[in-house]
């Protein structure tokens, strides 16, 4: 496969290393009331459609960005590539 | 002043070299290497500070530039320089004395191995050992790719003159499969 | 011996002749000549023998869908089986010898399985060897293992190099005849980078074996100057000998070029073929047709092949299996065959057309509405029995008979990504179907279109539409336009050993057997009959097979399906696919700094993931390791021992905000520690399982140099990348590795200060006072080389590491071993660190194993609940903190000579021995010397508590039980006086 690196252009897949579903970016909150219970959310469960999909590649062999890539599981079609880091700012994280 | 004698990676005293056909391989052990990495929010001190170094304009994505002390792109915000080793060996603390708290720095300079590829069929070499479309690199283009496993970085100094740095310790394997790749498409 | 049946004209060089051997036999061919078409050129016809029957077989085509002329290539180490005679290209000393045969490819002692062919039919395997199941492994699999398969393998090492590579185009050409050389054209002009490539050692593909002209000249003569021009683009890359074996994602193509496989020896350094990835932006499919028999009776006989092969083999190769043949066709093209072999002066008997309307000649006889019913010949072709239109039979005297069914496109990697091909009626065929390839357009033959003038217009518009060219395409040159006429045809009516698949030998009676039988689905059809499943995966035989079976069920064909096709296109010998990654290099090696010191000292080494260290350094006398160990274990406890920990992962960690970052990563508290200091971290994953451990050295109020274990550093170093850009993308931190930067050397024992003050320079205090334990700073060594030292300790004692610029680690080390003699310094190996980290109680990789907590580790109170930290929250779950959960311990035999082993179990001292009442495993063991004991290190319920238990370590794979004694894990040092003298 190929992934349209945001900075990069087109990269080979085998320069990246897969991690899994982007909902990834979205930790839990340790200090909420219902922590233990969205922390097992978090750590186990996922998503597993059959279509599109966001997932989190690093990109090991290159400039070590990680990447939100959002992937069509069924026909490998690549929509869209981010960058995780823009990504987690739009979704709140900060520091 | 300290009488540790140095080895090139490949362990000897003095670089290795050879050449297959009308192609070149020579270990390149005389260059110091630092790190620099922009600080959040001080960008642009540190791009600015990148071009008093080189002068030249910080490069940019994929890009290398400089004279004496050379910057090549790295990742987001995220530089290498290279300079002569013999001049610049403390080449990590002068750069931090220039940057300041703009950037972080660290010393890089063994980290890696340096090969320079020389000839006029130099890309030939290059495509049996890296997926980059190295037929159209061109002069100051740099780019991070994968040899033989091997996370490297590879540079085009001019129309047949390569440079790949790999990692330090794997200097053995990188030089093998260079000159395999040689001897195969030469 | 003579060429007897070698032709005029043809592409070959007659002016040089090439001696080679078949089946020990001597003969001669000429540059140009294929394996095949030099043998039939020699007047042999019989070329191998069929898998299941053992029939005598001879080549069926002139391509690499050949089914039957399959021979063993070379000898010795090179020998080859399974090569397909069509595609191998002759070379001077070439030798080949036919497979599947004893004693002689003439006499063959398992043709007797021919005469109980009756008993092999369809299922036969699955239907014979099922009982008794004892019989199985003893009896069935070894007869079977012998009757089966075709070549043999030499069972020796691959002496050959292969590589791999990497292109990149605009327009990738897949296939160089009419339509892919009119695309090169078109693409090439315009400027875009082109790669053509094609199977063949000779571009311009079928027009190689046709007479007809384009413009006013051979065909030949276009391809010749075509190629000329293209080979003079910068912009092209002509890529003959290069199968492109399948299609993937985004534009990703295999391609297999064949560098050495011609050559009668391969030089020095050069690969025999090159796995290519080719990247392209679009990529045109010219492949174009196979052509495709009809069965009937005894359709397997050598002589008896494709009409369009016949033709190849005449017009290109000169070559012709026999002086007399027939033709028996459903289609206008096997009159095109006749044509041109009786301009050859071969003599045609007579065309045998199954349309009552088919075209005459007043060359040669055409039987209207006539069908071959039957052939004989023992080795080969000698007699054709023809069935008339008005019910009488004839036998035509022949040596060979040529076959065209119509031809199907060559669709196949169209296929690849999901594509189903659909039906076209008029072709009788597959054609490349709507959903393609992304990036794939299909042009020529392999579209359908069956005329050389539609193949070269449709190329070059195939070029011009992927490439979005404006402006004139190249003018196309005057060529046939004949529309295709035939009326489908797959089998003659009657017929019960008619083969559809030769390599597999499945016939039709087969087939409809396997109807019978209530297999539906073609796949089930394939895998029941092995249809289709041999080498030329069906290239040949799939659509007859197909036919039969959508009559049997009433249904049309596109109904009853079709299989889809799957790289690669034709057979990769493994070692393609593995390249240059074989033996030592099939993983890269990575040498620490004192690596070549080491092997001066005769040390043994063990590969540690890519890293190859010392495991221990043998001296003159030592005739076992562990007397080696040993020594080393004493000496450093004695006095110094000096080891080198490169390998440990080493991330430089900077940035006003590195402190809380190392806050959330480590599980303890990291906050508030002083530069100069250095401190042990326990790394969670999120689910509160221990990710990896180390030490984080503060350099300076925004510098820390983290270290990892060995095996963990590239995971750690991601994780903490993931940590930074996914969950706190504002912090202030910048990571960078330095592992390979710096050759550090752990320096151990009571001795290590001493020893090292003579490295260290004497502005530099290092003292207990001035350099206390868990210090760390910037120093100089041997007279102002910039170096770090770092006071931690693995092993227990009074303990160092320093590290300097790796160019300089072989020096170091040199110096220390000099500068040590005093104190007897020892180099100890990884073998000696592993034995002094299990007495001392340190968790190592076999602690951390993905399995176990901070709790089980004995660091629960590590974990700081004042603070947010990678799997802090999952880690105080229940199912991780039940009363009797698993701890740390160690672990002693109760009777000093036995020994203790990892991965055994621990039982109580009573009771059963099973699942339910393990009460624990041993993870770490070894002999230790300063105890004069085996001990070992493991996880023990309640652990906690049960300090002083007598248990049974028991392993009943290796029936051994051993009475133990729990301690604390702690042997050596439990107080850590000596860390801190």
């Amino acid at each position: 496969m190929i992934i349209q690196h945001p900075l990069l252009g087109p990269r080979d897949s085998s320069e990246f290393v897969y991690l899994g579903d982007a909902s990834l970016i979205d930790r839990p909150d340790w200090q909420a009331e219902n922590a233990a219970e969205a922390f097992h959310d978090y750590a186990y469960l996922r998503d597993n459609p059959a279509g599109e999909h966001r997932e989190l590649w690093f990109h090991e062999g290159g400039d070590r960005s990680w990447l939100v890539v959002t992937r069509n599981t069924v026909t490998h079609e690549i929509s869209r590539v981010e960058l995780a880091r823009d990504v987690a700012r739009t979704r709140g994280r900060s520091k | 002043m300290h009488d540790l004698v140095a080895l090139t990676a490949l362990g000897g005293t003095g670089p290795e070299s050879c050449t297959v056909g009308s192609v070149s391989c020579r270990e390149y052990p005389d260059i110091a290497l630092a790190s620099v990495a922009a600080r959040l929010g001080h960008e642009a001190e540190t791009r600015t500070a990148l071009a008093t170094l080189t002068g030249h304009t910080a490069p940019d994505i994929g890009q290398t530039s400089g004279h004496t002390v050379k910057a090549f792109w790295t990742g987001p915000e995220q530089w290498m320089l290279e300079a002569p080793f013999e001049t610049h060996e403390d080449l990590a603390s002068m750069v931090k004395g220039h940057v300041k708290d703009a950037a972080s720095v660290s010393e890089q300079t063994d980290a890696w191995t340096r090969f320079d590829l020389e000839g006029p069929d130099v890309r030939a070499v290059l495509e049996l050992l890296c997926n980059l479309d190295c037929r159209k690199m061109a002069e100051g283009d740099a780019a991070r790719t994968s040899i033989h496993h091997l996370g490297c970085f590879v540079l085009c100094r001019s129309a047949d003159v390569f440079s790949i740095y790999g990692p330090r310790s794997s200097a053995r394997t990188l030089q093998h499969a260079i000159i395999a790749a040689m001897n195969s498409a030469l | 011996m003579t060429q007897v049946n070698r032709l005029g004209g043809g592409q070959i060089d007659r002016t040089k002749t090439l001696n080679f051997k078949f089946d020990n036999r001597n003969y001669t061919a000429h540059p140009g000549d294929t394996l095949a078409s030099a043998l039939l050129a020699n007047g042999v016809r019989l070329m191998g023998r069929s898998f299941k029957y053992h029939r005598p077989r001879g080549v069926l085509s002139a391509g690499s869908e050949e089914p039957n002329a399959l021979v063993e290539l070379r000898k010795g180490s090179r020998k080859e089986p399974n090569t397909r005679a069509t595609t191998i290209e002759m070379f001077d000393g070439l030798e080949a010898n036919s497979q599947n045969r004893w004693p002689s490819l003439k006499f063959d002692a398992l043709a007797i399985n021919d005469q109980l062919s009756r008993f092999l039919t369809a299922g036969f395997y699955y239907k014979t060897f099922m009982w008794p199941a004892v019989f199985w492994e003893k009896f069935y699999e070894p007869l079977i293992r012998r009757a089966a398969g075709l070549g043999t393998l030499s069972m020796q090492d691959d002496p050959d190099e292969y590589d791999k590579g990497f292109r990149h185009c605009d327009l990738l050409i897949i296939g160089a005849g009419p339509a892919g050389l009119m695309a090169a054209l078109t693409a090439g002009r315009a400027g875009s980078e082109v790669i053509l490539a094609d199977e063949d050692f000779a571009l311009g593909g079928r027009l190689n074996s046709e007479s007809f002209l384009l413009n006013d000249d051979q065909a030949e003569i276009w391809v010749a100057q075509t190629v000329a021009e293209l080979s003079a683009m910068p912009n092209v890359r002509l890529m003959p000998r290069t199968t492109t074996i399948g299609a993937f994602d985004h534009g990703i193509y295999g391609a297999v070029e064949q560098t050495g496989d011609h050559l009668a020896n391969l030089p020095t350094g050069k690969p025999r073929q090159i796995l290519w990835r080719i990247y392209s932006k679009r990529a045109l499919l010219c492949t174009g047709a196979t052509e495709r028999p009809i069965a009937f009776e005894n359709n397997d006989r050598p002589g008896i092949m494709l009409a369009g092969a016949l033709r190849s083999y005449a017009n290109r190769f000169a070559a012709t299996p026999a002086r007399r043949v027939a033709i028996f066709t459903n289609n206008d093209d096997g009159h095109r065959t006749a044509a041109d072999l009786h301009a050859k002066g071969v003599k045609i008997a007579a065309v045998v057309d199954v349309r009552v309307d088919a075209p005459t000649s007043g060359d040669y006889e055409v039987l209207r509405g006539a069908q071959v019913i039957d052939t004989k010949g023992r080795l080969g072709l000698a007699f054709v029995e023809v069935g008339l239109a008005d019910g009488s039979n004839r036998t035509l005297d022949v040596g060979a008979l040529g076959v065209s069914g119509g031809w199907n496109p060559n669709v196949h990697l169209t296929c690849h990504q999901r594509g189903r091909p659909t039906w076209d009626e008029g072709l009788s065929a597959f054609v490349p179907g709507e959903t393609l390839p992304p990036g794939l357009a299909v042009a020529g033959a392999a579209n359908g279109i069956m005329t050389t003038y539609g193949a070269l217009q449709s190329g070059a518009q195939g070029a011009a539409q992927a490439l979005e060219l404006k402006g004139d395409l190249p003018t196309l040159p005057e060529a046939e336009d004949m529309p295709v006429r035939q009326t489908p045809f797959w089998y003659v009516q009657g017929c019960s050993r008619a083969w559809l698949d030769q390599q597999n030998d499945v016939t039709v009676k087969d087939v409809k057997l396997s109807h019978q039988e209530g297999f539906r689905s073609v796949e089930h059809l394939k895998r029941y009959t092995t249809l289709g499943m041999a080498t030329d995966q069906g290239k040949t035989s799939n659509m007859g097979g197909l036919a039969i079976m959508a009559e049997l069920a009433g249904k049309s064909i596109p109904e009853t399906g079709t299989t889809i096709f799957r790289p690669p296109y034709t057979p990769v010998p493994i070692a393609t696919f593995a390249g240059r990654l074989k033996g030592q290099e099939f993983h890269p090696t990575r040498l620490p700094p004192s690596h070549y010191w080491a092997k001066e000292r005769g040390a043994v080494f063990v590969e540690v993931g890519n890293w190859l260290r010392a495991q221990w350094f043998p001296l003159p006398g030592e005739t076992h390791w562990r007397q080696s160990v040993d020594r080393e274990v004493r000496q450093t406890r004695a006095s110094v021992g000096v080891c080198d920990c490169t390998t440990l992962g080493k991330i430089d960690v900077q940035g006003t905000d590195a402190a809380d970052f190392l806050n959330r990563i480590y599980c303890n508290g990291f906050a508030k520690f002083a530069v100069g200091k250095t401190r042990y971290g326990l790394m969670l994953r999120e689910d509160g399982i221990a990710m990896d451990d180390g030490t984080a050295a503060r350099l300076a109020e925004d510098h820390f140099i983290v270290t990892t274990t060995t095996a963990n550093a590239v995971k750690v170093y991601q994780h903490m990348e993931f940590v930074r850009q996914c969950l706190l993308p504002d912090m202030d931190v910048q990571l960078i590795s330095t592992t390979e930067a710096w050759a550090q050397y752990a320096v151990a024992g009571p001795n290590s200060r001493k020893l090292l003050q003579k490295i260290v320079d004497p502005e530099f205090d290092i003292s207990n006072e001035g350099f206390p334990f868990m210090g760390c700073g910037n120093v100089t060594v041997c007279g102002g080389l910039r170096a770090r030292l770092f006071r931690i300790s693995f092993s227990g004692e009074l303990a160092f590491e320093i590290a300097v610029p790796s160019r300089y680690g072989d020096a170091l080390m040199r110096r220390l071993m000099r500068e040590g003699e005093e104190f007897n310094v020892v180099p100890y190996g990884t073998e000696a660190l592993s034995v002094m980290r299990i007495e001392k109680g340190h968790a190592a990789g076999n602690e951390l194993n993905g399995t176990t907590s901070a709790l089980n580790l004995g660091m629960a109170r590590m974990v700081s609940k004042k603070k947010d930290s990678i799997g802090a929250t999952l880690s105080e779950r229940e199912g991780l903190n039940q009363p009797d959960a698993l701890m740390m311990v160690g672990v002693k035999p109760v009777n000093s000579g036995d020994k203790v082993t990892a991965g055994g179990h621990l039982m109580n001292a009573s009771g059963p021995v099973d699942a339910a009442n393990d009460q624990g495993y041993i993870t770490s063991a070894a002999f230790s010397p300063s105890l004069d004991s085996h001990i070992g290190l493991g996880f023990l319920k309640n652990g906690g508590e049960r300090q002083g238990e007598k248990m049974r370590l028991v392993s009943p794979l290796t029936e051994l039980t051993v009475e133990v004694e729990i301690v604390s894990a702690h042997f050596v040092d439990p107080q850590g006086e000596r860390l801190r003298a």
